[in-house]
């Protein structure tokens, strides 16, 4: 399994990594031999196995829907960059907002 | 404005899909136990679970579940007996872990549809629902657009908070129509006490997917570019954005015939004030999202028992509402949707007003000419009102038994309003006792003894000059009943022509 530096680049960008040209070079061997490490599995016959959603044999684990204590706002935000008493502050972004 | 003008007769389908997000009505957030109560302070509902923080573990709550359940039902989705949640990555500030907790491949529900009638018989839709899933919704930045470059603050009051997502088909064939069924999907949705579905406070946000289908001579299909609209803050938004954007894409198409899949879908904002839809970032294919199972939560499986147990408890949907209250008061298939999509709390009144008087006609028409357009005047909510149903139903039985006349009854109504006094009180204040059946007759027979021309007139079969003589009876006493003193007199003048016959009480 080969990955292509154009692979890398498009995976750092996505993850927010600014990878220089030596970097995504050294990437692109290391996670090649990551990649197909694992694609070894590829060679067991899953045919007949059931696609694994969580590794833990639980389910239905719920809480009820009762208030708990939260954090202070200063709690909240001790250990942020900057911020203003009130808010954590980032650099201005633009655009859409909230869920996607 | 620069809005482009819709053709009158399009020659073109409009092909509209919409995603709803909903925010669930549980107090605490979908994986922990913060507060979601709208309004608090800046980031004094957050914890580690909601911010990120490492080592935290989420734990999904039982209620937002249930309610999510209880959306795909009323949408008639199929349950999925096993759901998983999974991470969708990306980066913004309001994403504090860097991933949202949703559903991909598994959602818990899928394949309904809601349907949407529109009571004038304009047109009538049934709405496929691709899928309803439950996620958790981000938190909120904050931009002073006065300081340009200045910081952007971050709230995260509002992270994790649970939200459900309902997609629907691309089954929309009009602004008007995608109105109509998210204003159905609201009252749905609030009957059933899923969610306040409160545009203001954003916890019901909407995307529209628009384009067109345009018919060429040789009979194929031209299909416009699909453009996702977002930043619609009102259902009135979502019907002005959807009409703008209809006319903007056929006018780029006859300018430039760009078919979908010749350009990536693209992201317009809509300017409410400019009334324009603008291009935004284009955006990111669904697999640039690296959706993968979150291993910090167990997947959930749900049972025909729980299912059955789920719909025995839903109540009653606005569907059925307006059918059974139309046919249980015998009022029409009108005004049956006139107080159903009023909302749960004035159908609840309705039929206690109608249950007192005894007849649902009569209660439906002061509830749509009375006691809604008082309502609207005073900004109101029928639980506000402070004439509660037991008054009202005293009020209308009187003007039943006849004690007074519907515009006398209008003047009481009116003074109870603002005195706050009973119906009884107003009544003996206003000195509108009850006219007795012996004073009423005493009074018709002095008007009939004082009028020969009338009576002369009422015996040769002009029933109608009667009516001459009510104003002379209101003078005589304000508080009698106009159609009762016309009905005595004409009783009592045909009485005189059989002297043997004693007018009947």
């Amino acid at each position: 399994m080969t990955l292509a530096r154009k692979d890398v680049a498009k995976v750092a960008m996505l993850a927010r990594l600014a990878l220089s040209d030596a970097e995504i070079d050294t990437m692109t061997g290391e996670l090649s031999k990551i990649v197909g490490f694992v694609s070894l599995l590829e060679e067991i016959d899953t045919a007949a196995v059931a696609p694994l959603a969580h590794p833990l044999d639980t389910q239905n684990a719920f809480r009820d829907d009762v208030p708990a204590a939260s954090l202070t706002t200063a709690e909240a935000l001790q250990s942020a960059p900057r911020h203003d008493g009130e808010c954590f502050l980032v650099p201005a972004v633009l655009g859409e907002s909230g869920a996607a | 404005m620069t809005k482009p003008a819709a053709p009158t007769a399009e020659p073109f389908t409009t092909v509209i899909g919409l995603e709803v997000h909903v925010q669930l009505q549980t107090k605490t957030k979908l994986f922990c136990g913060c507060s979601t109560t709208f309004g608090a302070p800046p980031n004094t509902q957050v914890c580690p679970v909601c911010l990120g923080l490492p080592g935290s573990l989420p734990v999904m709550n039982r209620e937002a579940f249930s309610l999510a359940i209880k959306a795909a039902l009323a949408l008639e989705c199929r349950i999925a007996p096993f759901t998983k949640w999974d991470r969708k990555n990306y980066f913004y500030p309001d994403l504090p872990k860097g991933y949202q907790i949703s559903q991909f491949d598994l959602p818990f529900s899928s394949d309904g549809w809601l349907e949407v009638v529109d009571p004038k018989g304009a047109f009538s839709r049934k709405v496929g629902v691709i899928r309803v899933h439950l996620e958790e919704d981000a938190g909120k930045s904050m931009h002073d657009e006065a300081a340009g470059t200045a910081d952007t603050r971050i709230d995260l009051n509002r992270a994790g908070t649970p939200l459900c997502e309902i997609v629907s088909q691309p089954d929309l064939r009009s602004p008007q129509e995608a109105r109509a069924w998210l204003n159905e999907l609201k009252l749905l949705l609030v009957y059933l006490g899923v969610s306040d579905c409160n545009m203001q406070e954003g916890s019901l946000r909407v995307d529209a997917n628009v384009n067109l289908h345009i018919p060429r001579p040789d009979g194929s299909l031209a299909k416009t570019p699909i453009v996702e609209i977002k930043n619609m803050n009102s259902f009135r938004s979502v019907e002005r954005a959807l009409a703008y954007e209809t006319a903007r894409q056929y006018d780029e198409w006859q300018a430039t015939g760009a078919e979908l899949g010749t350009t990536p879908k693209q992201t317009r904002g809509w300017d409410d004030p400019a009334g324009v839809t603008r291009a935004q970032r284009h955006k990111e294919e669904s697999s640039d999202y690296r959706y993968f199972p979150d291993p910090d939560l167990v997947p959930v499986t749900v049972s025909e028992e729980q299912i059955a147990a789920a719909k025995a408890l839903m109540g009653t949907p606005p569907t059925v509402l307006r059918t059974t209250l139309a046919e249980k008061w015998k009022i029409s298939a009108y005004d049956a949707d006139v107080l159903v999509n009023q909302g749960r709390e004035l159908v609840g009144y309705f039929e206690d007003v109608a249950t007192r008087v005894g007849e649902g006609k009569v209660a439906s028409n002061w509830l749509q000419q009375d006691v809604l357009r008082t309502l609207n005047e005073r900004g109101e909510t029928i639980d506000e009102f402070p004439i509660r149903p037991d008054a009202l139903a005293d009020l209308i039985r009187r003007v039943q038994n006849g004690d007074f006349d519907t515009s006398r009854g209008r003047e009481i109504f009116a003074e109870v309003l603002t005195s706050g006094r009973s119906v009884a009180d107003v009544v003996a204040s206003l000195g509108i006792a009850a006219v007795g059946q012996d004073e009423l007759i005493a009074l018709c027979k002095e008007l009939i003894a004082a009028n020969p021309k009338i009576v002369a007139d009422v015996q040769g079969g002009k029933e109608q000059a009667a009516a001459g003589l009510i104003g002379q009876a209101k003078k005589k006493n304000p508080n009698v009943n106009p159609a009762k003193v016309r009905q005595m007199c004409v009783d009592l003048i045909k009485a005189l022509e059989l002297p043997t016959r004693t007018p009947e009480a």
